[in-house]
């Protein structure tokens, strides 16, 4: 089992922390994909492990346009929390709202799940709608979506994303296929969500990214979380789709920190999100990579570069709008992804890009993914294995070069 | 009702060796021994020492035998007879059905009008029979890749089994799903599943709900059953007994059916499993485990009724061996040389239809001609089926793309900002995805 207290490790992976637009509410029309330059919400990492950060909002770590600059988030409305409370409270709110909705999962019930995601769910709603499972991977997720053939609506716990491999046969065959292969008369609304991604030093099959494994199962979207905001939003809107819904949380940003509406919201699974506009270049990432891609932002900007920043967050499909207006603007494209290199969501969105906005390119699409090993142990190693800023802003430079 | 389950406890309770001398109940299975055909010669020579093959030949309990003795001393004054006529003639009925269908779904194969792996149900006719015929069309069944005839005995029209096979549109799934993959959302039918073991899980998922509707939707009524059916070949799969666990640890109405026809394609039950009598490893989970001879439906029918009351009533799962043999090969590709002749045709003589047919005749429930008229009609329905299949049109391109995704918003969004799925490229199926 992996510790339950990396978490508290985000303080030091988000090195500084960085403001961003957020969403407004729900977007009713895909249309207003471009009008989104709302206010913002600054996100900080959780400073409790480290006493220099404790408090201390960095606003504005990175230039912004004018138009979202200077925030003052104490007199925004809405509340603050952190991204496993974010997550918490979307289910608790979908889990009121529809008595269908039901948790499933290793310890997710009166240990209150190993992130606390689940937290106070079994002692509100009863130990068979917060089902604590044994440890069995491949029967429980099997019994999920035996369950949402026959009309509840379950939401499958991984108690870290790689358990799931145990689980595939059940997510590719009967989550992904059955809904076709029985013809469209049975739906699978499952959810399935958990901790992924490179850690701080869980060992190689713990740090898994599995959106590799899972991207080419037809018939199952994937999105990923990076913000309070989007994690409750996507967490909705996952759990209310009619369609299996694969929920990547970053083990490492679990406790980040953003103020999000007190009013109901769900993000769009489809939708990608302009993290910060600029003109020179397009860099796609998403999940942790979200947050390197912006301390790398940073130096960008000091050195006189204007990139723009989208957390592509659907990772199946691919947001081909948001991403193509953004292509026809910069006509250079970085990829930056914590997936394995060969066969990863960046070689899929590579493809796409070369597909359909090819004529838009001024430079071939760089691609920087984690490198093709088992995530090794030693720190340092580990940190060989995923890229760092700095290849971010070298990357950029050479890009724009060209 | 609760006789036989006792005699389960039982079974239950006894330490294994000790079966065959505190519980002298008839041995069905006994006087056909070895019941195990020719396979004992694969078993390993140090399984003979020790005993297990003999403790399998006497602890075998058909828990319906018990029942029944004590039904024939308590009911004396009645005729002795399981079954009604018109009981009688609707399992005869679903039988000849079922192996009507195979046989001509073999015929079809060889002329080339269906593909694929096509797995024939013939000669376990009792236990799909025996069990589904118990349920009320709000049960549940699941299968595996030996699927056409529990779809038939759960009330999926023959035409649509037949379709499906041929690959047309009026197919039970549309022609996507095939001889693995039969589905039925109004009859229950949760599937057909290829893979070994998958389905148990997804059968522990209906019964589930079953359970939840009942505790947390408070449908107070709701006393839907799931049978779980798959092969000796299955328990000894990892989802078998994590299911068994997490039924008997949630008491949900769900029965686990093992047609143990003694081969896994090639693979002797003896050479592949230590323990082989797989319905002693129910009570290991806490549930009760019965042995049944599967190529007597009225048997099985018996274990079934006790079994899915069980479940209704909120008691519990329960773990069904039912020893049965399937009279072709593994599936129509298969040469099916490697058992043994002898093995073969002594299963033949245990046909369970014969013996249906024999006990009605015998005890005066029924005429042979009224037998024969069910076969003259079930002959009609099976060639009614294949005329209505060979007529029915095959899927066309824009069927390609519809059932994807419940919600075809998951094509994602297209550059000029649409939903992909509003494109006319999707109707028409030509979209590249």
């Amino acid at each position: 089992m992996a510790s339950i207290f990396q978490a508290v490790g985000a303080a030091t992976a988000l090195s500084s922390s960085n403001s961003f637009d957020s969403k407004k509410f729900y977007l009713s029309s895909r249309k207003s994909v471009s009008e989104r330059k709302g206010s913002i919400f600054v996100v900080r990492s959780d400073g409790r492990m480290n006493s220099g950060r404790v408090g201390k909002l960095v606003t504005n770590a990175v230039a912004t346009k004018a138009d979202s600059a200077a925030a003052s988030t104490a007199s925004k409305p809405g509340h603050e929390l952190l991204l496993f409370e974010a997550l918490r409270e979307g289910l608790e709110e979908e889990m009121d709202r529809d008595p269908r909705v039901c948790v499933m999962g290793e310890d997710v019930g009166h240990y209150g799940g190993s992130y606390k995601v689940t937290k106070g769910l079994a002692p509100k709603y009863g130990d068979l709608r917060v089902l604590d499972t044994p440890i069995a991977e491949n029967s429980f997720t099997g019994m999920a979506i035996g369950a949402a053939m026959t009309g509840l609506r379950p939401i499958v716990e991984g108690m870290n994303m790689g358990f799931l491999l145990l689980a595939f046969n059940q997510i590719s065959n009967n989550c992904g296929m059955l809904h076709y292969t029985s013809g469209g008369q049975f739906t699978i609304p499952v959810v399935i969500r958990g901790p992924g991604g490179v850690g701080r030093q869980l060992g190689a099959e713990h740090s898994q990214r599995l959106e590799s494994y899972f991207q080419s199962i037809p018939g199952i979207q994937m999105v990923a979380c990076s913000t309070p905001y989007n994690a409750k939003g996507l967490m909705k809107a996952a759990i209310r789709s009619e369609n299996p819904v694969i929920l990547f949380e970053h083990v490492l940003l679990y406790n980040l920190k953003e103020r999000i509406p007190d009013e109901e919201y769900i993000c769009n699974l489809e939708e990608a999100e302009m993290v910060r506009p600029g003109e020179h270049i397009t860099i796609l990432t998403y999940s942790r990579m979200r947050y390197h891609v912006m301390q790398a932002a940073k130096t960008l900007v000091n050195k006189g570069y204007d990139p723009e920043v989208i957390d592509i967050r659907s990772l199946k499909p691919f947001d081909l709008h948001t991403i193509g207006n953004s292509v026809k603007k910069t006509h250079r494209v970085l990829i930056v992804e914590e997936c394995m290199r060969t066969g990863g969501i960046g070689a899929s969105l590579t493809a796409a890009i070369t597909e359909n906005f090819h004529d838009y390119l001024d430079a071939p699409i760089v691609c920087l993914s984690s490198q093709d090993v088992p995530t090794p142990y030693a720190g340092t190693l580990e940190e060989f294995t995923i890229v760092q800023p700095a290849q971010i802003v070298t990357a950029v430079e050479q890009l724009c070069q060209q | 009702m609760s006789s036989a389950f006792s005699a389960i406890n039982t079974v239950q309770r006894l330490p294994h060796a000790s079966v065959s001398q505190e519980n002298p109940s008839v041995s069905p299975l006994r006087s056909f021994l070895p019941f195990l055909g020719s396979t004992h010669k694969l078993r390993p020579k140090s399984l003979h020492k020790n005993g297990a093959s003999i403790r399998r030949q006497s602890s075998i309990v058909a828990v319906s035998d018990v029942v029944k003795e004590k039904k024939t001393k308590s009911s004396s004054c009645l005729p002795n007879l399981l079954i009604t006529k018109q009981e009688g003639l609707v399992l005869y009925e679903d039988m000849i059905l079922g192996r009507a269908f195979e046989d001509m779904c073999a015929q079809m194969y060889y002329r080339g009008k269906m593909f694929g792996f096509v797995h024939l149900y013939n000669g376990q006719e009792a236990v799909s029979t025996g069990f589904i015929k118990q349920l009320k069309k709000e049960d549940c069944v699941v299968s595996t890749y030996r699927d056409h005839v529990h779809a038939l005995s759960k009330g999926v029209p023959a035409r649509a089994v037949m379709s499906e096979l041929f690959g047309k549109t009026t197919g039970c799934c549309r022609g996507q799903g095939g001889s693995m993959h039969m589905f039925s959302g109004e009859h229950n039918v949760l599937g057909g599943f290829a893979f070994i073991g998958e389905g148990i899980p997804v059968a522990t998922g209906a019964a589930f709900t079953s359970k939840y509707k009942r505790e947390v939707l408070k449908e107070a009524d709701c006393d839907h059953v799931t049978i779980a059916f798959f092969g000796d070949g299955t328990a000894n799969n990892g989802q078998f007994f994590e299911c068994l666990n997490m039924a008997a640890l949630w008491k949900l109405p769900i029965i686990f059916v093992v047609e143990n026809n003694l081969w896994a394609i090639g693979m002797s039950h003896l050479r592949a499993t230590s323990d082989p009598q797989i319905y002693k490893k129910g009570p290991a989970f806490g549930m009760p485990g019965v042995h049944v001879d599967g190529m007597d439906v009225l048997k099985v029918r018996e274990v079934a009724q006790e079994a899915v009351a069980r479940a209704r009533r909120g008691d519990g799962p329960t773990l069904v061996e039912c020893e049965t043999y399937r009279f072709r090969g593994h599936s129509l590709a298969d040469p099916d040389e490697l058992r043994d002749p002898a093995e073969k045709a002594h299963y033949a003589t245990r046909d369970p239809i014969t013996a249906l047919k024999k006990y009605m005749i015998q005890n005066n429930l029924v005429e042979e001609v009224e037998l024969k008229a069910i076969e003259k009609k079930i002959d009609e329905v099976v060639e009614e089926a294949v005329e209505f299949a060979e007529a029915s049109p095959v899927p066309v391109r824009s069927q390609l793309l519809e059932n994807v995704f419940a919600d075809p918003k998951g094509f994602g969004i297209a550059p000029d900002g649409r939903y992909r799925c509003e494109d006319p490229k999707f109707t028409e199926g030509t979209a590249h995805v």
